[in-house]
């Protein structure tokens, strides 16, 4: 039998990821990919894998898996789960080996969301459309992982591991987020709003983007209909109800509110490990 | 086909060009593919404009001077090579009677002015399979609704602004919905899996009639 990870328990939300799929938008296919695409490049890294190698995105912790068909060497990175080899703690942010028959677990991290489990020859299921991204705004991809999957685990690449551990990242619990103005800012009445203000990330949060909750974003014309434009990771688009969304790995290709900042690249990676009801803030920078 | 490109920020990995029109976005479109600018990594069209994705940070300067010189190509009026798709819907949307009420028409004009003259796919996005259909009867122009709907049905039939579309699979939508088609819009086992396709005509039929 290949090597592989048998899924004994999934936690809240488990999903293959890797670097998305770019230059699919034309077709309405967003790039998707990893929420915390740093916290899976860092984890391949470690492990000397290719940076896009698809690994586990594990929302809030739970996961628990076997390691069947030979031993393997893994790395949590990420929201710090606590994790387990057969019961004994070994922590995120190191890289381990684990024997044929080896259960993993990952317990519920005190900061962060979503952690990242990265194996050494990365998780080999099919790809679809060029990467093996679930995206769950247009549900192409690999499936969410169930309880019973049997995950591929790839072949090792020539390289070898040059650490084996990683510094962890600091979570503050107020996330203070670089962003540009967006190019329809003169939308809503007052834009500074968006640096003025403290944000709540709100529980109806998911991938595609993130909620924020505070005072509204008022428009100037609620009625003016804005023609449908395209839209990037980390646009921050303000429908006329004018409480705020940023998005995230899973957005729509194109959207039809006005975006009025875009987060940087950088920042959007620690938007991703914001939970819900954590506090949220925003800084104007130059591109 | 000539007249100002505006480039505008859009973070610091992109750039928004606005052309005014979605003829000019063909055109200007066609003309990036052709000749691509160094670190152009991905070229999302919409109505009026094109959002430009660099490969990375340090080429968004040099880009945007690329853009600035691009100029739409002509003659990229939406082709009528793809042939025709006829689109059966049942005209049972929770919106319909709000479309009605929006538009001055009753509910059974909602439907034939919908049904009336063909449409056309503009440009995709928004979703696998999604296309914005352009070209149907202006009497249906309504806006988007006032807070969007945080899951809409697959198969879903809306209008928004100029446009009419079909939500491929359950989404997140704002779009006032009068019916429902049972034609899969998007099928990862077909080749291409977008039922609807830049340039195609599309004509909906009330269901049962043909």
């Amino acid at each position: 039998m290949s090597r592989a990870l048998r899924v004994r328990e999934t936690g809240p939300l488990c999903l293959v990821e890797d670097l998305g799929r770019p230059g699919a938008s034309g077709i309405g296919v967003g790039r998707s990919g990893a929420a915390d695409r740093r916290a899976l490049r860092q984890a391949n890294r470690a492990l000397a894998n290719r940076d896009d190698a698809a690994a586990l995105e594990v929302t809030l912790g739970g996961l628990e898996v076997e390691v069947v068909g030979g031993p393997l060497w893994f790395c949590v990175t990420g929201a710090p789960a606590a994790v387990t080899v057969d019961g004994r703690e070994t922590g995120p942010y190191t890289v381990t080996a684990a024997p044929t028959g080896a259960v993993l677990r990952l317990g519920t991290p005190a900061t962060g969301l979503r952690s990242y489990l990265a194996v050494r020859g990365g998780i080999d299921v099919p790809p679809v459309l060029g990467s093996r991204s679930h995206d769950v705004m247009s549900g192409i991809g690999p499936p969410p992982v169930a309880v019973g999957d049997l995950l591929p685990v790839g072949a090792a690449p020539a390289a070898y591991p040059e650490v084996d551990a990683l510094p962890p990242p600091v979570l503050h619990e107020e996330l203070v987020l670089a962003a540009v103005r967006g190019p329809r800012d003169s939308w809503v009445r007052e834009v500074d709003v968006l640096v003025r203000s403290c944000w709540t990330v709100s529980d109806r949060s998911n991938r595609v983007g993130m909620r924020l909750g505070g005072p509204a974003l008022e428009h100037v014309e609620p009625a003016r209909q804005l023609p449908s434009e395209g839209a990037c990771r980390g646009a921050v688009q303000v429908p006329p109800s004018g409480e705020p969304v940023l998005f995230l790995a899973d957005h729509p290709v194109t959207g039809g509110y006005p975006v009025v900042a875009v987060v940087v690249d950088a920042d959007v990676d620690r938007a991703a490990q914001a939970r819900p009801g954590q506090s949220v803030r925003f800084r104007w920078v130059r591109p | 086909m000539t007249g100002q490109v505006s480039v505008l920020a859009y973070g610091d990995r992109a750039l928004l060009v606005e052309l005014g029109s979605t003829e000019r976005v063909v055109g200007y479109v066609d003309a990036l593919r052709a000749d691509p600018p160094p670190g152009l990594a991905d070229v999302v069209p919409a109505a009026e404009t094109v959002l430009v994705l660099a490969a990375e940070r340090a080429v968004v300067e040099s880009l945007r001077t690329a853009l600035l010189g691009v100029e739409p190509l002509p003659g990229a009026e939406v082709s009528d090579s793809l042939g025709a798709v006829e689109i059966p819907v049942r005209y049972d949307g929770p919106d319909l009677a709000d479309v009605a009420r929006l538009t001055g028409l009753d509910e059974q004009e909602v439907v034939a002015a919908h049904t009336g003259r063909p449409w056309r796919v503009a440009f995709g996005g928004f979703a696998p399979g999604f296309g914005y259909l352009v070209g149907g009867d202006p009497r249906l122009h309504v806006p988007r609704r006032e807070s969007a709907r945080t899951a809409v049905p697959a198969g879903a039939v809306g209008l928004a602004g100029d446009y009419s579309g079909v939500y491929p699979r359950e989404s997140p939508g704002g779009w006032q919905l009068i019916g429902t088609t049972q034609v899969p819009m998007w099928d990862l086992d077909r080749d291409p899996p977008a039922l609807l396709r830049p340039g195609a005509e599309v004509r909906f039929v009330v269901e049962g009639t043909r």
